[in-house]
């Protein structure tokens, strides 16, 4: 069985934290559904059907600028923990990852562009999802180049598409452009001054959805919320994503503002709640993921205010992705109860901390002050 | 409890967002004051999950009346798709269309795809005109948005697919 482990970055690039706003909105993330024309979905064919999709596929993507010197993988090859470290790092849906103790059907697989920013889960609940992951705000960037590999592909590929209803998807939910563009965005803020349910209940209301981290059906945790286009009939790709980025820029300008006003109300408060979180995550010796996440939440807002310095972006985001059950797994380079688990995230933590080296306080700090 | 923002008397239980001017606000109203503008609750499009919309299907309407399916090409019935929600193949789209129209409109406001056109291998004349309509469409939002690297790229497929015609 295949090991992702001897690619230990594979597909994280998008932790890079770089693009722009990149400390309020972790990442950016574009899909398209996209079919074969001359097959049934997937959910209505059989294995050597499926198989025959994946081999066409991976003929065309090796044929594909964007794509050849790529690597394409059938999940049914890999381990289940390989399966579950692409799954914690968003290159897979949980529908493809499937349950570790079922091996997936063969010919669902993962193809991935030689840079590893646009990946092609083949035979999920549609023959072909084309994705690109991006840090910070980047819709305009990310579309162009999944654009890309969709116009190689489709040119090589007859692709299902109906001159009234777009591109053919399996759930209608789905049809016309088959774009989801979706935004993982922290909003600590809101939720700390109780704003958060009013500006959620708004995006309904224009036709903008959201979730937890990951995706459908997930819980939020660590005030990260996955905003997206709900709608993909009927407006063009570039008016889908326009929308979208006004209304996350609206959304931004929120959380900007109730920060504000948690720093002018509760000053003293914030500062102990961040460093307190910062003190957690570096000295503690157990410690489950949602805590680390509710904590991560607290310094990332640290970070971002200016309140705590000397901490990247980057490393907030790396732990994110490391200290999930899987990476840590794959680490430890064996299975982990869930006690272990925690013993081993904590000691992950306190490790890539300690390396990041002294954090301070901002220079006008008025904790400071207070003489003792 | 929140107050209407009419009347300020009576809680307020419609939350209604607007976008004027690129410029999102919200409106909170009572039952009352809302139904005095004419807002009723929920009738916003995209607002409800596709259960609810699938447990609604041939429920009242008469075009749902007519007898469709199972698809010729891939045997899905219409039952099958109430239940998962997942059509089986592209011809459904054809087969199950009365149904589906109705059902496409709720869900995303709209039944004309406005995006990208797609051009097979093989194309045929009118889909190359689609298609170039497409890409002018394009052309033409990307100019009005100054974005010229793209408009540029833009041209240059216009040309061949023009040459091609």
């Amino acid at each position: 069985m295949k090991e992702v482990g001897s690619l230990p970055d594979f597909g994280l690039g998008w932790l890079e934290a770089r693009g722009p706003h990149s400390d309020i909105v972790l990442s950016t993330r574009i899909r398209l559904a996209r079919n074969l024309q001359a097959h049934a979905f997937t959910t209505r064919i059989r294995e050597p059907e499926r198989q025959e999709i994946f081999a066409q596929v991976r003929e065309a993507a090796s044929h594909a600028a964007a794509l050849s010197g790529g690597v394409a993988m059938e999940l049914a090859e890999l381990s289940p923990l390989s399966r579950k470290v692409l799954l914690e790092r968003h290159l897979i849906s949980r529908e493809l990852a499937g349950e570790s103790d079922v091996t997936p059907p063969r010919g669902t697989g993962l193809i991935m562009s030689p840079h590893e920013d646009v990946g092609i889960m083949v035979n999920e609940e549609d023959h072909l999802r084309l994705q690109c992951l991006m840090s910070g705000l980047r819709l305009q960037e990310a579309y162009q180049l999944v654009d890309g590999v969709d116009e190689e592909l489709g040119a090589a590929l007859p692709m299902a598409f109906h001159h009234e209803l777009g591109y053919l998807t399996s759930c209608p939910t789905n049809v016309g452009t088959g774009l989801r563009a979706s935004i993982l965005i922290h909003l600590p803020g809101l939720v700390l001054t109780k704003e958060i349910g009013k500006v959620l209940q708004g995006l309904g209301q224009v036709g903008l959805t959201f979730r937890g981290l990951y995706g459908e059906g997930s819980e939020v945790v660590g005030n990260f919320f996955q905003i997206s286009n709900q709608t993909t009939l009927g407006k063009s790709e570039e008016d889908l994503l326009d929308h979208l980025e006004k209304i996350v820029g609206q959304v931004m300008q929120y959380e900007v503002e109730a920060r504000n006003v948690l720093m002018r109300d509760a000053r003293t408060v914030m500062e102990d709640k961040i460093w307190r979180a910062y003190g957690l995550l570096r000295y503690a010796r157990s410690l489950s993921f949602d805590e680390v996440m509710n904590l991560l939440s607290g310094v990332r807002l640290g970070v971002s205010m200016n309140l705590l310095a000397g901490l990247r972006v980057y490393t907030l985001n790396k732990i994110m992705i490391f200290s999930q059950a899987a990476h840590l797994e794959q680490a430890a380079g064996r299975p982990l109860n869930d006690a272990e688990s925690d013993l081993h995230r904590a000691a992950y933590v306190r490790r890539i901390l300690e390396r990041e080296g002294q954090v301070s306080a901002s220079l006008d700090a008025p904790g400071e002050d207070v003489g003792v | 409890m929140m107050l209407c923002d009419h009347c300020g008397e009576n809680e307020a239980i419609i939350h209604l967002t607007q976008i004027v001017n690129n410029q999102m606000s919200t409106f909170h109203l009572c039952e009352r004051c809302a139904a005095e503008k004419g807002l009723e609750p929920g009738v916003n499009v995209g607002n409800f999950p596709l259960t609810d919309f699938l447990a609604q299907m041939g429920k009242g309407g008469t075009s749902e009346a007519g007898s469709a399916g199972p698809c010729a090409y891939c045997g899905l019935k219409l039952e099958d798709f109430k239940k998962t929600g997942r059509l089986g193949c592209s011809h459904c789209y054809v087969t199950f269309e009365p149904h589906l129209r109705g059902l496409l409109r709720r869900l995303h406001g709209g039944t004309q795809h406005l995006g990208k056109v797609y051009l097979p291998p093989d194309p045929s004349r009118t889909q190359q005109q689609e298609r170039l309509a497409g890409l002018k469409r394009k052309l033409d939002r990307a100019v009005s948005n100054e974005d010229f690297e793209r408009a540029a790229k833009l041209r240059d497929m216009i040309r061949e697919l023009e040459a091609a015609l």
